[in-house]
């Protein structure tokens, strides 16, 4: 399925799993319901990715996530924004490999995404085929800065308005 | 009021153009209709029976005269002259062209105005007491708290795709006439008992629909500082845990209930131990900009009384009850509030025509430092008039017919838009609030009634609040018939309190007659001095159930 980040079309490195069988896979992407499995097989140098569906709560899978280089949430609808709060809350735990949202995301929802901690998307064949890539790029640019504090490192409005402050005191 | 800076000004017209391209990827097929309805929604554009709706945001229900006068060119130029102001303090046009709406944007933007959230799954239009700043009952003015959600909730990452669309309103004083617990988050301003720190009791859970729900206190004292920062993690609480199976059960008050509230709130203070609070709250200099610009404006020293105001009032009979009815008593000597009443006898509540919003403008630059308020009854108000003015203006209004005295009476009724306009009313409503405000016209009549809210929903959705009207009225249908129920004791203030059922349905040409029944109970019950809604909570249901069955039992056209 098409995959996308910031800059553009991504490669995809990740090869799905049949079950729990990662066998000499170099990236193996498991589901939710069969990673401790996986994991128990996880050689040295092979690095596992889950799949989760957006109702995981964190308890479940902190312990876990040391262990994974990549966690995929599920989106089952473009208007079920809870995996916006999980990626959320997947960061604000630690979680510093790569996030993904996996579903029938919109354009419109591309800059929410990396906001909220997620480095790439995955779409459905239809989805991308009547959203081409250069829409996804195109759009991060559309609102330059937001008003909420603590989301992407992309310069909020509130600390842009904190460091004229500052400026305009030391020049004063 | 508080003026844009540049970021404001570039954000707004940055959601402009990107609702244009929208649109465009919406003619061109990248986008389904199923995912463009939610993002003309966040922009304010519903579809309703006749045409396209756009609703504007009018920020916790504060206006300038200069953004009046644009409304006032928008429904000339792109609707039918008219625009309706509504129990969210926000402003719809009824008829406006699809191709038109980005157009309007653009004018909206130019006087600092948007229609961002004010429909779809998100945080909507913050609302907040039409008399901030002005009411003597107040602890704090709630405008800058209202400003700072308005701008922490545009276009948020995170909660821009909730379960159900979310209101917040607050309030800065005893009296809550923000209506803040039927909301789902409201918030009441108060200084902390012992060490008179100001702060928030935030109250969630609240909302109206076809599930009625008065909100719980999940925090008695929440410090200023930490606002943001407590918001994010109930809207995180709600956001994943909140009910996405059907979407009658999707508000947060479900949540609540369904959880109690004590664990609702052990969840989100769980998580507002665990999140960064100094990486998310304003840091104070910020809530501070934001605050100067709701600093008192430059009144005059005047004496507390105006002779002139005094003369007037003895000598014009009309004026006097005027006064009696539609003047706030302002926290500056020799000023008042005025509340300009939309609900003329026979004319739909809380229409404005462009004429009438120039009038207002006016009278707002002459004699009101240019303000003017929206409130959710949905009157506007013009907040600083100094009393030696009020004759004046007073006339002025009336010239445009905008003087009618009922402000609080029973002609004052909240209706919402029902069958004239909306796809998903079951009945009319302004009909029944126009044949009402006939059978009550009479002036020495409504006062000798008093206080008394009537409240008007054209279905279950109850736009119009009957839920907490004093008397309210709901519109349903019956094998194809309009029937109308009356629920009696509904509060919407700090004694907040959902209606009861008084009995079955009625049709719509027997409702002025059950509702004079109701009234005539109270006028033959009440103590001295007892107001409507008093007497109800004092003599209960029943003497009102039995006078509404005998309007059952003599009518013959009863829906059952
Ligand atoms: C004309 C098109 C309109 C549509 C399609 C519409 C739709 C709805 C729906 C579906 C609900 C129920 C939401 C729920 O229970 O979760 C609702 C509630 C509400 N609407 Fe409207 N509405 C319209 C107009 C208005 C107008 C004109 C007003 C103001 C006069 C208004 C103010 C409200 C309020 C205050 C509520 C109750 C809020 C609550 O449930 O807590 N709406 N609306
Ligand atoms: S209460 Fe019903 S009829 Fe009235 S505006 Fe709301 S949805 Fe429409």
């Amino acid at each position: 399925m098409p995959l996308l980040d910031r800059h553009g079309a991504k490669a995809e490195i990740w090869t799905r799993s049949e079950g729990a069988a990662i066998d000499n896979l170099s990236h193996a992407l498991v589901d939710w319901a069969v990673l401790p499995e996986a994991l128990a097989q996880k050689t040295r140098d092979q690095r596992i990715g889950v799949v989760i569906p957006n109702t995981v709560r964190i308890p479940e899978l902190k312990l876990l996530m040391r262990q994974l280089s990549l966690i995929a949430i599920s989106f089952p609808s473009f208007g079920d924004g809870r995996g916006f709060s999980l990626a959320r809350l997947i960061r604000n735990h630690g979680f510093t490999g790569t996030l993904r949202a996996s579903g029938p995301l919109i354009v419109d929802q591309f800059a929410y995404a990396l906001a909220c901690g997620f480095d790439e998307v995955e779409l459905p064949e239809a989805s991308a085929v009547r959203q081409p890539v250069e829409q996804w790029v195109q759009a991060l640019g559309q609102i330059s800065h937001g008003y909420q504090r603590g989301y992407g490192d992309s310069g909020n409005i509130l600390d842009r308005r904190r460091s004229a402050r500052l400026k305009h005191a030391a020049a004063g | 009021m508080y003026r844009y800076d540049e970021f404001d000004e570039r954000f707004v017209r940055e959601r402009v153009a990107q609702f244009r391209d929208q649109v465009g990827r919406r003619l061109s097929g990248s986008l389904t209709e199923d995912e463009f309805k939610p993002l003309r929604l966040k922009n304010g554009v519903y579809l309703q029976l006749h045409a396209y709706m756009l609703r504007i945001a009018v920020p916790y229900g504060t206006l300038s005269s200069k953004q009046m006068r644009q409304l006032a060119l928008i429904g000339e130029r792109y609707d039918r002259g008219y625009g309706h102001f509504t129990t969210r303090t926000n402003l719809q046009f009824n008829w406006p062209k699809l191709r038109d709406i980005p157009d309007i944007l653009d004018l909206l933007a130019d006087v600092e105005m948007h229609a961002i959230q004010t429909s779809g799954n998100c945080i909507r239009n913050v609302t907040a007491d039409h008399f901030a700043g002005v009411a003597q009952d107040e602890v704090e003015d709630p405008r800058p708290t209202a400003e700072l959600i308005r701008q922490w909730s545009s276009l948020h990452p995170e909660f821009d795709y909730l379960p159900r669309k979310f209101k917040i309103a607050v309030t800065g004083a005893e009296h809550d006439r923000a209506v803040i617990k039927a909301h789902d988050i409201g918030l009441r301003i108060l200084r902390h008992p012992d060490t008179h720190e100001i702060g928030y009791e935030v109250i969630v859970g609240g909302g109206l629909g076809r599930t009625p729900m008065i909100g719980k206190v999940v925090r008695e004292f929440l410090p200023k500082a930490d606002l943001l920062a407590y918001l994010e993690a109930i809207m995180r609480v709600y956001n994943l845990e909140g009910r996405r199976d059907n979407k009658y059960k999707a508000r947060v008050k479900i949540l609540v209930h369904e959880i109690g509230t004590e664990e609702f709130s052990r969840r989100v203070e769980e998580e507002f131990a665990r999140l960064d609070g100094p990486s998310v709250n304003a840091d104070p200099a910020e809530v501070a900009r934001i605050a100067a610009y709701f600093a008192p404006p430059a009144y005059e020293t005047l004496p507390a009384t105006s002779g002139a105001f005094e003369a007037a009032r003895a000598g014009n009979p009309d004026f006097a009850r005027w006064v009696e009815t539609n003047l706030t008593p302002h926290r500056q000597p020799g000023y008042a509030a005025l509340t300009i009443s939309l609900k003329p006898i026979g004319a739909p509540p809380g229409d404005a025509t462009s004429e009438q919003m120039r009038v207002v403008a006016d009278l707002a630059d002459e004699f009101s430092l240019s303000e003017i308020r929206v409130t959710h009854a949905q009157n506007l108000v013009l907040p600083h008039v100094k009393l030696s003015d009020l004759f004046a203006v007073w006339q002025r209004l009336g010239e445009a017919e905008l003087a009618t005295a009922n402000a609080g009476l029973i002609t004052d009724i909240i209706a919402c838009p029902g069958l004239d306009y909306c796809a998903l009313a079951t009945a009319r409503s302004i009909p029944i609030a126009q044949a009402l405000a006939q059978r009550f016209a009479d002036p020495a009549r409504q006062k000798e009634i008093g206080v008394l809210n009537i409240k008007i929903s054209g279905c279950i959705n109850a736009c119009g609040h009957h839920h907490v009207g004093h008397i309210g009225i709901l519109g349903l249908e019956k094998r194809g018939i309009e029937s109308y129920q009356i629920t009696l004791g509904g509060d919407a203030t700090e004694n907040a309190a959902i209606g009861e059922i008084l009995g079955p349905g009625l049709a719509a040409e027997d409702v002025p007659d059950a509702i004079e029944r109701i009234v005539s109970v109270y006028l033959a019950q009440r103590q001295a001095g007892e107001s409507f809604i008093d007497n109800v909570r004092r003599i209960g249901l029943a003497p009102f159930k039995a006078a509404f069955q005998d309007t059952n039992r003599e009518v013959s056209h009863a829906v059952a």
